[in-house]
């Protein structure tokens, strides 16, 4: 069976044996299970001395090509593995590769994204979703208002700049890649479609995890409607007013006619300073590193208005409270790393 | 510097700003202090400051000149009218911006991975905060450290100093008034392998001295790839940490 182990890398071979570290590649719990891990090490005893090794560079020598198969991050020469990213290593049986901490998106198919149209071209749409490349939204991979089994005809193609113009946000999940790696978006569902009434984040790609469901909502303490959060898997996060249950997902409110809207909801003051928080809480664990997820914000947002109501204060939290908060919700001991 | 003529060596074998011939200016490195590029790096060498700010791997701005196989580079280097140099005001599309553009792009076609980026498009802004002297191997410095931190895939670090020969002696890491005196060379290597990806002088040398410049030049990228990379690994074992503090064994779940 597979074996997954979390190696530091040294000069001879040693490091295969060494397993202090846990892997940071993504598993999935099936797979977890047909694995046979051997990280029985808990995660507690890991000081930040053990990752420091983990961790390669640009031109570092990881291991020999004789033994070990070259993946993502790496490359061979003179029958040496070498990392060509700044990252950390992981290591599944043979295969070594090197993951950068930092970079631009790299899509897989099922992947939920936030993208922003950037060209309107014959059948298609260009979507920006921070990869390498443009994705491309074809016409056909819509819904459009008149029911899901619609025929689309030609005068939908003339319409296109009607249903999404340059410059409109949407949440879509990719569908297939295209020949020359373009990846290919849907919005065949009514999760999926045109965003309004709330404010886009750009993060790294890095700090969206995959979680079991991208769509979150903040309940109504959070502004008069709630605060519903989009955590797009290429970094793109949407921050808006909250729906109610039955206008979510196609219920009875659900207004099919309404999806390709360009005009926003009235927002009250109240909801507009829930969704301005939520946007800087989310900001802050950010500029902090914290990969985000929705019991995170929510606790967070807790934080926040436990604060308010001792020490009533309006204005974004930055700098020192921004500091105290991160370490009181995630227990992180933020040491200075400004110099 | 004109009228009087500079001192290079002194009789105690210092240089005018009390550097010895084989010492490099203080150097400092900050990694991302632009939010919004992929990756970004300001090197300050002595009163020689660069920012660097990389862009992509990205979908391409204009059609032409696009390749199906490879990533494209792209590089546009500005001056800030504060920076200080003492000669004309340079502008966008000057001759003289326009070649260091051009080396800092032959510099890392080499190095970046591109066939990893087809149809793609890498653009390296340079901005020189303040000069004095260097220029070019600041600004490779810098952009080194800016396609590291956007995680684009290079070879290996390229990095980059000047070295001047006055007499027989030659001296590393020249500042302005030493560039305008001295026959110089500008190095770039990747310090691994030691190969030379960027060897361009503006003056004459004699034929005898190149190769002992040129080995000296190598030998001190190395100091500033160890340098460079000290400052790398630090900010990465420090995001590396707070991720892993936070989620725990990752995904355990």
């Amino acid at each position: 069976m597979f074996k997954i182990t979390r190696s530091a890398p040294t000069l001879s071979q040693s490091f295969l044996e060494d397993e202090s570290v846990p892997s940071v590649h993504r598993r999935h719990p099936d797979e977890l299970s047909a694995m046979d891990i051997d990280d029985n090490d808990n995660d507690l005893g890991i000081g930040p001395s053990s990752l420091r090794k983990d961790i390669v560079s640009a031109g570092e020598v990881i291991t020999s090509s004789k033994e070990f198969m070259r993946g993502h991050g790496t490359y061979v020469e003179d029958d040496q593995v070498i990392s060509s990213v700044t990252g950390t290593i992981e290591k599944v049986n043979k295969l070594i590769s090197v993951k950068a901490l930092k970079s631009r998106y790299v899509p897989e198919v099922g992947d939920l994204v936030i993208g922003r149209i950037v060209e309107v071209q014959p059948q298609r749409w260009k979507v920006d979703t921070n990869a390498r490349q443009d994705a491309v939204l074809m016409l056909s991979s819509v819904n459009l208002p008149g029911g899901v089994q619609r025929r689309k005809m030609e005068s939908d193609a003339l319409k296109m700049r009607d249903f999404l113009a340059e410059g409109d946000l949407l949440v879509a999940e990719v569908q297939a890649f295209f020949a020359d790696g373009a990846m290919s978006l849907h919005t065949r569902s009514l999760k999926y479609g045109k965003l309004r009434n709330g404010q886009l984040l750009t993060l790294p790609p890095r700090l969206i995890r995959r979680l079991k469901s991208h769509f979150h909502h903040l309940p109504p303490p959070c502004g008069p409607t709630g605060v519903d959060i989009i955590l797009g898997l290429n970094g793109f996060v949407w921050v808006s007013a909250g729906t109610s249950e039955s206008q979510r997902e196609g219920g009875e409110g659900f207004d099919a006619e309404g999806v390709y809207s360009n005009v926003n909801d009235d927002i009250s003051p109240e909801g507009r300073r829930a969704i301005a928080e939520v946007a800087n809480l989310i900001e802050v664990f950010a500029a902090y590193d914290v990969p985000l997820s929705d019991t995170l914000i929510a606790d967070g947002y807790a934080w926040i208005t436990q604060q308010r109501k001792s020490r009533p204060s309006s204005g974004a939290i930055r700098g020192g409270e921004a500091e105290r908060m991160v370490f009181e919700v995630t227990g992180l001991d933020i040491i200075s790393t400004s110099a | 510097m004109s009228t009087s003529r500079l001192e290079i060596l002194n009789d105690g074998g210092l240089r005018h700003d009390a550097r010895r011939p084989y010492e490099l200016r203080s150097l400092s490195l900050s990694l991302s202090p632009h939010p919004t590029a992929d990756g970004s790096a300001t090197v300050t060498s002595g009163l020689t400051s660069v920012t660097a700010s990389v862009f992509g791997p990205r979908e391409p701005r204009s059609r032409a000149g696009t390749s199906h196989d490879r990533g494209i580079v792209s590089v546009e280097v500005g001056v800030a009218p504060w920076s200080g140099t003492r000669e004309v005001r340079r502008s966008r599309g000057d001759k003289r911006l326009t070649e260091i553009a051009a080396s800092i792009r032959q510099t890392f076609e080499p190095v970046i991975l591109l066939h990893l980026y087809p149809r793609s498009e890498i653009t390296i802004n340079i901005q020189v905060i303040s000069a004095d002297g260097g220029i070019l191997p600041t600004a490779i410095n810098a952009t080194t450290l800016a396609l590291l931190d956007a995680g684009i895939a290079l070879l290996d670090y390229t990095t980059s100093l000047s070295v001047g020969l006055h007499l027989t002696q030659p001296l590393l890491d020249l500042s302005a008034p030493e560039e305008a005196d001295l026959p110089h060379l500008v190095v770039a290597s990747c310090p691994a392998s030691g190969k030379v990806t960027l060897a361009a002088m503006e003056t004459r040398l004699h034929v005898d001295r190149f190769e002992e410049m040129l080995r000296l030049g190598v030998d001190a990228c190395r100091v500033i790839r160890d340098e460079m990379e000290s400052v790398v690994k630090k900010k990465a074992a420090e995001v590396v940490r707070r991720s892993q503090a936070v989620i725990g064994v990752p995904d355990a779940r």
